[in-house]
């Protein structure tokens, strides 16, 4: 029990919340006729049998990465913002767009260029609902939701009408642009990791020095936790909360510039959104809204996604139970507060 | 002697603080025992050990002699303790009842039986003489009719032994009396209490027996008949406690603050502050008396910037500050201890060290091209921390975790560390122990003394006679005299308060 208190709970916590999570999979499993020792077998190598699931399990993760840091940024400044969805979706269209223009320019130049505008546009739409927050004071939950079908059936209508290309699909962006990667690829036998991680691991950098080292970051946490004392300390409350969701909506739209110009080099016409943004919530979350928490929590993540393949391949497992499963381990990581609680109830009744 | 309750020599640790060390506490049956001690002494940590909040490292608990184990509220419940909370726990959309029930629910037939429950409410209102409608709303009624739920609850419990947790904190002096009466009734009822306070008069008043702490050290049990205010005051602090303020006559020179006829309207459109003159000249202390809700709070936050005047003007060392944004106001010159610390004074989950600069943290040495400077600023709060003897286990430790006395003085360090030129200080020593109290009215002093201008802002009649060197009369947003406190009288100060004039309030007393 010792264990569960003190300095070791940040570990212990977590890796007994996975082992529950993975118990009562296994349990769903059994009664519905599988093998769970098969199964988690086959998801255990699905992480970390060979280089390529290595890669494609980086790969899953840069885009929740940032997705989850968009989410964990707003949370700081005491905002939900639900829209990391629409934000990405024009985030990824506008890095295809630079994408396919300036021919030959190099990539240098071209990939910046390219997720610099994915940020922009992510901003501009996050904007939207800030301003309406700060100034009409429009719940910005209610805001953000409508701003994802939006931005869904925005995107695809522009898709549709200048850039569609044979397949429900744009063209292919230029090579200077791709964040794709020969070498990356070949050292993790042909998966589809690319530069992106990269990117990914520069975004959480940057999260954590704006809202720890900057002046910016001390006015954003400040309004975050009461926007009363910011107010009388003289911080322009309601310009603060705009620049959270810009931030916000930047960081988005920097995971939406993974998929465009690394995963697929392009962007179809969607029917539905990707989940990631949505996933970024519960990776923020997960991540206590912390830079390396996000970090760690998109590992998770992506791990069981690519993971779960393989207990489809290899054991069998049907695709929904899979997901059952996976649900349940980030069921019981996310209430790690209810090992808190029993750990301290037994302890308080002295009984061990 | 038969004790209704024993604690032995219980300890209470925190990380890096022992908050209760060696504390003993008996209460016997029927008596009004009060617990005295500072803020942050550890009074509310021994409560909450008794009613089972924490459990203590050390000490033994022996319940009407027997020893019992308080795992949590529940068993504390069981075992006939009930706490009346300071912060009052109750649902403002409930009514008087379904509050008292809550989690006790009577049913019928599945269905809760409030007509019952509201039968008992009342039978136990009755019987203590609390007079509370079982059926009216909560947000309909008023703070002292509020504890009087809180009370209520605890009873329906089947409560015996009554916590009060610093009860009169919120009430006015009438709630108080009422409170003394209500207290005295139960006791007759056959009831035991222990009363949190560091309140001497009433200790004084209604207690028979009182138990100091001080720093989380037990220092004695006392009959209350047998010892004075002074006493209890020097047991409590430590040393001497000066009760009146020596400071010497005001030499005031120029005009600092000038407000002529302003008025301010309140968040319902309705004129607050109506037609205001006021002028505050450096080196003296101006007192604002008035009884709350005269716009007092209102004038505080036009001349702050955290709300807009509609008409009239604010003048800063002649210069027109009227309707400037906060930041401009403080960067102009003034500094301002806020009314509620907890909402405009302090970010709660911000370190101390944090809090130390929160008008200053984009200026330098703070901060430099937009990066913060954390040595610079943590270096800083040591000093203040240091300097205003803020009881803190670091400067790294978050404000919520610091008890009023020490946030307060944290506040007073950073306003009046940046020197300002006009010092507002509104009710600056709300719900602080005396030794605070004497600590924060010295500084005050020592500002004037300085020859900065004071404007203070309070609703205890005490603080205004005996800080202001001149006493202004707010009532109904206006300034309806000013006074001198070596001419006037609580009594003469509490009629114009009322609205009455001066030549008449004159005549009558």
């Amino acid at each position: 029990m010792k264990l569960l208190k003190g300095k070791w709970a940040s570990i212990t916590v977590p890796l007994l919340s996975v082992a529950l999570g993975l118990l009562v999979g296994g349990i769903i499993m059994l009664v519905s006729g599988y093998n769970p020792i098969v199964a988690y077998a086959a998801l255990f190598n699905g992480i970390f049998s060979n280089t390529y699931v290595l890669g494609e399990t980086v790969r899953q993760m840069t885009p929740l990465i940032l997705s989850g840091l968009a989410v964990a940024f707003a949370f700081r400044t005491g905002l939900f913002n639900i829209g990391v969805e629409g934000q990405l979706l024009v985030g990824w269209l506008a890095s295809v767009y630079i994408g396919l223009q300036f021919e030959g320019l190099s990539p240098v130049v071209h990939i910046p260029l390219a997720i610099l505008a994915a940020a922009l546009a992510g901003a501009i739409w996050a904007f939207v609902p800030g301003f309406l927050k700060a100034k009409y004071q429009v719940h910005e939950v209610i805001t953000t939701i409508m701003m994802n079908y939006v931005a869904l059936h925005v995107v695809n209508a522009i898709i549709r009408t200048y850039l569609l290309a044979p397949g429900e699909r744009t063209d292919q962006i230029n090579a200077s642009a791709s964040l794709q990667s020969p070498f990356l690829e070949t050292i993790t036998d042909f998966s589809r990791l690319h530069y992106g991680f990269v990117v990914a691991i520069i975004g959480a950098i940057i999260m954590w020095f704006l809202l720890w080292k900057t002046t910016t970051g001390y006015e954003l946490r400040s309004v975050g936790f009461n926007k009363y004392a910011s107010e009388y300390a003289g911080i322009n409350v309601q310009r603060n909360i705009v620049l959270s969701m810009v931030i916000s909506g930047a960081f988005a739209g920097a995971a939406g510039a993974m998929e465009g110009l690394g995963t697929y080099g392009y962007m179809t016409v969607m029917a539905d959104f990707t989940g990631v943004g949505f996933d970024g919530i519960a990776v923020a979350l997960l991540g206590a809204n912390g830079a390396l928490g996000v970090v760690l929590a998109s590992a998770l993540f992506g791990g069981l996604k690519i993971g779960a393949l393989n207990m489809q391949s290899v054991a069998q497992v049907p695709t929904q139970l899979v997901e059952i499963v996976i649900a349940m381990i980030i069921f019981f990581v996310a209430s790690s507060y209810l090992i808190h609680w029993i750990s301290n109830r037994v302890s308080k009744r002295g009984k061990i | 002697m038969e004790y209704v309750i024993e604690m032995r020599n219980i300890r209470k640790e925190f990380p890096g603080i022992v908050a209760n060390d060696n504390i003993t506490l008996q209460l016997r049956k029927g008596e009004i025992h009060a617990l005295l001690g500072e803020n942050g002494a550890g009074k509310s940590t021994l409560m909450n050990v008794l009613f089972g909040l924490y459990q203590p490292e050390k000490g033994e608990i022996h319940v009407r002699g027997k020893k019992v184990n308080i795992t949590d509220p529940n068993v504390a419940n069981e075992l006939g303790i009930g706490m009346v909370h300071q912060h009052f726990m109750l649902v403002e959309k409930f009514t008087v009842t379904e509050n008292i029930i809550l989690g006790n629910e009577p049913t019928a037939k599945g269905q809760v039986d409030v007509k019952k429950a509201a039968k008992d409410v009342e039978a136990i209102s009755k019987q203590y003489g609390l007079s509370v409608d079982p059926n009216a709303k909560i947000e309909d009624i008023s703070v002292g009719m509020q504890q009087r739920v809180e009370i209520l609850k605890t009873l329906y419990r089947g409560a015996d032994i009554l916590i009060f947790d610093e009860p009169t904190a919120v009430l006015t002096p009438q709630e108080i009396k009422e409170l003394i009466a209500i207290m005295k009734k139960l006791i007759s009822e056959g009831k035991s209490i222990i009363l949190i306070t560091h309140k001497l008069k009433e200790i004084m008043e209604v207690s028979d027996r009182c138990t100091v702490i001080r720093r989380g050290v037990g220092i004695g049990t006392v009959d209350v008949a047998d010892t004075n205010q002074d006493e209890l005051a020097s047991m409590m602090v430590g040393r001497e406690v000066n009760f009146s303020i020596q400071k010497k006559p005001s030499e005031p020179s120029n005009e600092t603050l000038e407000i002529s006829s302003l008025v301010v309207e309140d968040a319902r459109k309705v004129s607050a502050v109506n037609g205001m003159n006021l002028s505050v000249r450096a080196g003296e202390i101006v007192g604002i008396a008035g009884v709350d809700g005269n716009g007092q709070s209102e004038l505080i936050e036009a001349i702050t910037g955290l709300r807009k005047a509609k008409s009239g003007s604010i003048k800063l060392n002649g210069k027109d500050v009227t309707n400037w944004k906060p930041r401009r106001v403080t960067e102009s010159g003034i500094g301002h201890i806020p009314q509620d610390r907890h909402k405009h004074g302090l970010v709660l989950d911000f370190s101390i060290g944090e809090n130390m600069v929160l008008q200053t943290y984009y200026k330098r040495p703070f901060s430099r091209n937009g990066i913060l400077n954390f040595s610079t600023i943590m270096d800083k709060a040591k000093s203040l921390i240091k300097e205003y003897d803020v009881r803190t286990p670091s400067e790294m430790t978050p404000a919520r975790a610091l008890s009023g006395g020490n946030q307060q003085k944290a506040i007073i360090a950073r306003e009046i560390d940046r020197s300002p030129n006009l010092l507002i200080a509104a009710q600056p020593t709300r719900g602080l122990d005396v030794g605070a109290i004497e600590f924060i009215h010295s500084k005050l002093v020592e500002e004037r003394d300085k020859g900065k201008a004071v404007l203070l802002i309070s609703f205890e009649l005490e603080e205004i006679m005996n800080v202001s060197d001149r006493i202004a009369v707010i009532y109904e947003g206006k300034i309806v005299a000013i006074v001198r406190p070596e001419e006037t009288t609580e009594q003469e100060l509490g009629l114009l308060m009322a609205g009455a004039n001066r030549k008449k309030a004159g005549e009558t007393t």
